[in-house]
């Protein structure tokens, strides 16, 4: 195997972890699923042109469900296309089905045909039509066939995934920095609460509450990540200045840190914000992506030049690997760290900002333990806690290993105290294949 | 000849991407000191590393007392009677003398250590090695020799019948070393084998009884030291005729290029003066301790100093950080490439890169072809032997990772360069190489300042020898033929 192949492995191997994981859990989740795409409505209509001649009326009956909606809008254009009238089309619960066949009835038409879903079908006003309404005739029920496929790889059930653990996965950029120093960061947590706190305060008190502009939002925001940079460079010039051992001054950080957010929403849930805040934490967009999992993609992305091909970057693994020899190298040592931990406070901040905008209010109990999932996300994704070494993409992988097997054991109906002695073991499971990797 | 007391025939042994041994054959007697001499890369280490169970021969077999063995692990090997002293010592540093001998084989009795019972066998073993030292001082308080001699101790616990010393004189005074010559020659008086792995042509012809020379993984001679001349000795070890072990150059060196005067800090540099020439190679010689590595780090800015002034071609330089140093154009070689001169973690391209960046990107993106170009122009020149750039530079033997650590600052083109012990554990070939480069940097103006222990490397390249006693200058002696060794030592105990 050619040494450039062997090291992509090396580093990204996770990946291989990460798909077994999701193979297990597809496996796990397999369910048979109505069809609800345009493929499947086609088929539909052919089953019903095979039973209805040209010209045929029929009723469409589906859910107020999107997924029902789209193969309800799927089927009018196959119908339509197959020559078929279309005799309504109802997107509601069964006493709308009855209302429109009770029109029809007292219109004098006919239905030669109904095509609905696997739920609707059951419905007792469809399933006995032909006593309820014998005026309308005798008409079949035809329903989408139906496929047999995971739910954990439905892409809404993947797009929730990425949603959930994005807080997360930016914090974990920051934390990945830190730690290929050498060094770790306890206060990540506590510096989201501050960070979510501030932001909403902010907008609460100083920009209008319910009533702030973009502008407002947006300073709010951009306050609270710099107060939490500024924390992260507090920790960075105690931990180079007086030489204390990053454990430590984190530590006391996170502490002091979480007083504050407390202290400054008077330990309630400041929710007095326009309801538009919740456009970054909630609103999806590009093709159809939530916009923070758009912000995390590119904050990796971005990530992952500074630390590849960036001077910077390789400041920051050399001061990893070995600090005296990066010195007396020329290289910049505290001021490398210093950037680590502001970096790693701003990343925090902007985690802050995403979680109030998703939950729509600031609380000091936001990110409590979270620097623990952070961690974790980190050190699975392949970085040693030693310094020196690690990828900021293994972190991605990582986080979404974590993500995973949280969905996973949701949609296979694990109990949820089970789960986190699942997700333990897991994590330790990951670390180990990693290290045997690396024999 | 009697028969030998262990024999190694046909060891084969390879790694991922490198043969280290090819079939080698070794004889070992009872009671002779034999030497290993061998390039970097030759399979000493790892010949050695087979023979202490620390990795299983691919093919070939071994013989203890003309019996086939074979040791699993570096415990059987033990078991057997055959101790290996590494070059960086096998001890933990926060245990004490006694505790280190008797580590893996206490004689404990329901999980208590008979401590009365080990510190009298230790004193014993000690006062057999005409040793003193203190047994209960913890061994991180025990100067390199004085830990030296605990590992011998704990291989003679172990009734070792074979001990090899990897470079054991690399860290010794020369008083240090005459006194291990003695603890050798009184072991070999007990039947004991020792086999002698050094790069310091003198130590073996003034201890060995036999000499066998690996090159590319094969032996490719054994000799009786008695009668072996010193040029058919290094030849055999470079497979090719060395006109002059150390280069001959035409000096004439120019104006004054660095002037230091008063240099000072604390008591370990006290009053520091002198003066460097453009095309000069200055010598900084003296004892471990003498205040040389801490005169070259006060000149890079590695520490603080209390009091001294640095003009380089007459600009007062303010150095407070090694940063400001290469900035001005200087660079050190450290005394120690593992711990200071390298990261092992990274690649050999990355750490050549390290001082360099600023050259080799735009805009704080580093441009990797011409990163990767400026390395290979320097991989040719310097014969760096690397498969690729790629390489971890913990994987590469001492003389490349020495080249690696020149070639990062040769990219500087730097005016100054600070070299500190720069062949300590390199071979003879690759030593060569980095004399030939010391004159052609001094040919081209640069000044030099060398710092190093081994008296013939000081004779055979400098043009002035400055000799540092207890922080201070005790001497300056300019180079000729007619300065002899003794001259250097006494300046140096004065």
């Amino acid at each position: 195997m050619n040494p450039g192949l062997r090291r992509l492995l090396s580093d990204y191997g996770m990946l291989v972890v990460l798909v077994l994981i999701g193979l297990v859990f597809s496996v796990l989740t397999l369910e048979e699923q109505p069809a609800t795409d345009a493929a499947a409505a086609r088929r539909l209509v052919a089953a019903i042109s095979r039973q209805v001649p040209a010209g045929g009326r029929v009723l469409v009956a589906v859910r107020p469900t999107p997924e029902d909606g789209r193969l309800a809008d799927a089927l009018v254009t196959e119908l339509s296309a197959a020559g078929l009238d279309v005799a309504d089309v109802v997107r509601g619960e069964p006493q709308a089905v009855r209302a429109s066949l009770d029109r029809l009835a007292k219109a004098g038409s006919k239905v030669d045909a109904v095509a609905a879903t696997e739920r609707t079908a059951s419905w007792l006003v469809l399933s006995e039509m032909g006593e309820l309404f014998p005026t309308l005739g005798q008409p079949p029920i035809v329903v989408p066939d139906t496929v047999v496929w995971p739910n954990f790889l439905k892409a809404d059930n993947l797009l929730n995934i990425a949603n959930q653990i994005a807080v997360i996965a930016i914090m974990a950029i920051g934390m990945t920095m830190v730690i290929i120093t050498g060094g770790i960061d306890l206060s990540v947590g506590s510096l989201a609460a501050l960070s979510a706190v501030t932001a909403t305060r902010l907008i609460r008190d100083q920009c209008g509450g319910v009533e702030a502009s973009t502008a407002g939002m947006v300073f709010s925001c951009a306050a609270a990540i710099v107060v939490c940079g500024l924390l992260g460079g507090l920790s960075g010039a105690v931990i180079t200045l007086c030489r204390l051992p990053p454990f430590i001054v984190t530590l006391a950080m996170m502490l002091v840190t979480s007083g504050l957010a407390y202290i400054a929403s008077a330990g309630q849930s400041i929710y007095q914000i326009p309801e538009s805040f919740v456009w970054l934490g909630r609103g999806t967009g590009l093709f159809g992506l939530p916009h923070a999992v758009v912000l995390m993609l590119a904050l990796y992305a971005a990530a992952h030049v500074l630390m590849s091909r960036t001077t910077l970057g390789r400041y920051l693994y050399a001061v990893g690997g070995n600090p005296e020899a990066a010195r007396l190298s020329g290289v910049p040592v505290r001021r490398v760290l210093l950037f680590a931990y502001v970096a790693c406070g701003l990343l925090a901040g902007l985690g802050g900002v995403i979680m109030a905008s998703q939950l729509k209010s600031g609380s000091p109990t936001y990110g409590a333990m979270y620097e623990l999932y952070v961690i974790a996300a980190v050190v699975v994704g392949g970085t040693a806690l030693s310094g020196g070494e690690g990828k900021i993409v293994g972190t991605l992988i990582g986080a979404f290993i974590i993500a995973v097997i949280q969905n996973g054991m949701n949609l296979a109906n694990i109990e949820s105290y089970t789960q986190k002695v699942v997700l333990g073991l897991v994590i330790l499971a990951a670390v180990l294949v990693d290290r045997l990797r690396h024999r | 000849m009697t028969a030998p007391l262990l024999s190694m025939r046909g060891i084969v042994k390879s790694f991922p991407g490198v043969q280290a041994l090819r079939g080698v054959d070794l004889d070992l007697h009872a009671g002779e000191v034999l030497a290993l001499l061998g390039e970097n890369g030759a399979g000493k280490s790892t010949l050695m590393k087979v023979l202490g169970g620390a990795h299983l021969p691919d093919a070939g077999s071994l013989l203890l007392d003309g019996r086939t063995t074979a040791f699993r692990s570096p415990q059987e090997a033990r078991a057997a009677g055959i101790a290996v002293i590494h070059q960086e010592f096998n001890l933990v540093p926060g245990l004490t003398a006694t505790e280190n001998i008797f580590l893996g084989q206490e004689a404990s009795r329901a999980g208590f250590v008979p401590r009365a019972d080990e510190r009298r066998k230790a004193a014993e073993l000690f006062r057999r090695l005409g040793a003193e030292l203190d047994l209960d001082a913890p061994c991180s308080r025990l100067t390199t020799a004085q830990q030296q001699l605990v590992e011998i101790a704990r291989a003679l616990a172990r009734d070792a019948r074979v001990i090899v010393m990897d470079e054991p004189t690399a860290a010794l005074t020369s008083r240090e070393v005459d006194r291990l010559f003695e603890i050798v020659r009184d072991l070999r008086s007990r039947g004991i084998a020792v086999v002698w792995i050094s790069h310091r042509l003198d130590e073996i012809f003034a201890l060995a009884d036999r000499v066998v020379v690996l090159r590319d993984g094969r032996n490719v001679g054994a000799r009786p030291i008695a009668g072996l001349g010193r040029t058919e000795l290094i030849e055999l070890m470079v497979g090719r005729e060395l006109a002059d072990e150390y280069p001959r150059r035409t000096a004439a060196p120019g104006l004054p290029r660095l002037v230091v005067k008063g240099l000072s800090r604390g008591r370990a540099v006290r009053d520091v003066s002198f003066t460097v020439r453009a095309g000069e190679i200055l010598a900084l010689a003296g004892l471990v301790g003498a205040g040389r590595t801490e005169t070259l780090r006060l000149l890079f800015g590695a520490d603080c100093r209390d009091s001294g002034e640095i003009v380089l071609d007459g600009r007062r330089l303010d150095i407070r950080s090694p940063r400001d140093a290469i900035a001005a154009g200087m660079g050190l070689l450290t005394e120690d490439r593992k711990l200071q001169g390298l990261v092992l973690g990274q690649s050999i391209r990355e750490n050549f890169s390290l001082p360099n960046l600023a050259a080799l990107s735009r805009l704080g993106m580093v441009d990797g072809r011409r990163e990767r170009e400026a390395f290979g122009r320097h991989v040719d020149r310097l014969r760096m032997k690397v498969p690729d750039q790629e390489q971890r530079a913990r994987n590469l033997s001492g003389g490349n990772q020495q080249k690696v650590v020149l070639a990062k600052w040769l990219e500087r083109d730097c005016e100054v360069l600070f070299f500190d012990e720069p062949t300590r554990g390199i071979d003879v070939g690759a030593r060569h190489e980095i004399y030939l480069l010391m004159n052609d940097l001094a040919a081209r103006g640069k000044a030099i300042v060398m710092v190093s222990s081994e008296l013939p490397e000081v004779l055979g390249m400098a043009d002035r020898i400055l000799v540092m006693h207890d922080g201070r200058i005790t001497g300056e002696i300019d180079n000729g033929p007619h300065v002899t060794q003794e001259q250097v030592m006494r300046l140096a105990m004065a």
